[in-house]
């Protein structure tokens, strides 16, 4: 059943309020969520406040500078810094995005930041994707033939490789999946846009020899039907790709298929 | 205590659904059609007396337009009721509502159909 009120223990609560900097005029305030499974106390959302005129421009630029100069128990996940990696996924100013790639510039007013919504927190800004990683797994999102491999590499036209683009730059940040109200209630079965754009990737992959058993897999009413084309995965994508066009093509294909 | 590979299996595929995607699709773009018809049918008839609409819904044409129009549309109703209450109905309240919404799709269905039948045929 839907909840809709978050449990006691789940309610968020306001935290500590930081410093400002000494002397800073450019100045700015991060609303940051904490949680730990250490010390049995509910979420809250700390304030924080940088000096901008010393600080990178990237909301992740902030959290760096946060952790390191004035708290370093805050804790994220990060590592490249430049929109591929996927590590920094959170929610920034209501939305889900990539914090290395949001600059603080965009957000007006307090920069609030919390983690990917509907997932469970392991600390702070960090949620559990096991989840989330076994579904991708299970579209066994690899090429699988059965005709005996080439002497070189498995062949493909210039006009099936184009078919890969817009695809193939997912970096699976979940940013999509948790912002898609089908996967908040039906994650455990629906696997959520970013999946089902990977199998779109595999299915529509000329090279690939097994779309019809990859569709068998798929056709189901929760694991692909829950999609309702609400599109907040096309918004939300922090790489501009259509999760949501994907699942409308597999969708297209199923029909094919039967009629 | 199961691996998180075995919980996103599960029991595996329906290996269906497709069917009532594809229903819901048919249904709505013949609902699209019958409803403007339904509409310009219920402009005529409004305030004209028992006996002349009695008469016009008996029909051969006007019923059996009435009657693709129940069916479609209780159909349609049920197909869209169904993804309301498989989104956001879990365990056995589920079940409970999916059945009571089949049931009450085709009763719905049945005796509005009856009743064209009856005007038609003059019963």
């Amino acid at each position: 059943m839907v909840q809709l009120t978050l449990p006691k223990n789940s309610k968020l609560t306001e935290g500590k309020v930081w410093d400002r900097p000494a002397g800073a005029n450019n100045v700015r305030e991060f609303r940051v969520y904490r949680w730990s499974p250490d010390d049995g106390k509910n979420p809250h959302v700390d304030t924080y406040f940088l000096d901008l005129d010393d600080c990178g421009p990237m909301v992740l630029d902030a959290l760096i500078k946060i952790k390191n100069e004035i708290d370093p128990t805050l804790t994220f996940r990060r590592s490249c810094r430049e929109g591929i990696c996927g590590s920094c996924a959170m929610n920034i100013d209501g939305s889900n995005t990539l914090a290395c790639t949001k600059g603080i510039d965009d957000v007006k007013g307090p920069v609030a930041i919390y983690p990917l919504p509907h997932m469970e927190v392991v600390k702070d800004l960090i949620p559990d994707l096991t989840h989330f990683y076994a579904q991708h797994r299970s579209i066994e999102p690899w090429l699988k033939t059965a005709t005996p491999e080439p002497q070189k590499e498995w062949l493909q036209s210039h006009a099936d490789r184009e078919k890969l683009d817009g695809l193939y730059e997912c970096i699976l940040c979940a940013c999509c999946s948790t912002s898609c109200p089908s996967y908040w209630w039906n994650g455990d079965r629906y696997l959520g846009p970013a999946v089902l754009l990977q199998a779109y990737r595999w299915l529509i992959d000329s090279r690939d020899e097994a779309t019809g058993e990859r569709l068998d897999n798929l056709e189901d009413p929760f694991r692909l039907y829950r999609c309702h084309t609400i599109m907040n995965c096309a918004q939300t994508c922090p790489k501009g790709l259509n999760p949501a066009k994907a699942i409308a093509e597999i969708k297209k294909m199923m029909v094919e298929r039967r009629v | 205590m199961r691996t998180p590979l075995g919980r996103v299996r599960g029991l595996g595929s329906a290996k269906e659904g497709t069917g009532h995607f594809w229903h819901q699709r048919l249904t709505g773009a013949a609902l699209a059609v019958l409803a403007i018809l339904f509409v310009f049918l219920v402009i005529v008839l409004a305030g004209k007396p028992y006996p002349e609409v009695v008469a016009a819904l008996a029909n051969p044409f006007v019923a059996l337009l009435m009657i693709l129009m129940i069916g479609t549309g209780v159909w349609h109703m049920k197909l869209g009721m169904q993804i309301i209450i498989e989104d956001y109905l879990h365990g056995g309240l589920k079940i409970v509502a999916l059945v009571a919404n089949m049931f009450f799709a085709v009763a719905v269905g049945v005796a509005t159909i009856l009743a064209f039948l009856k005007i038609s045929f003059g019963g």
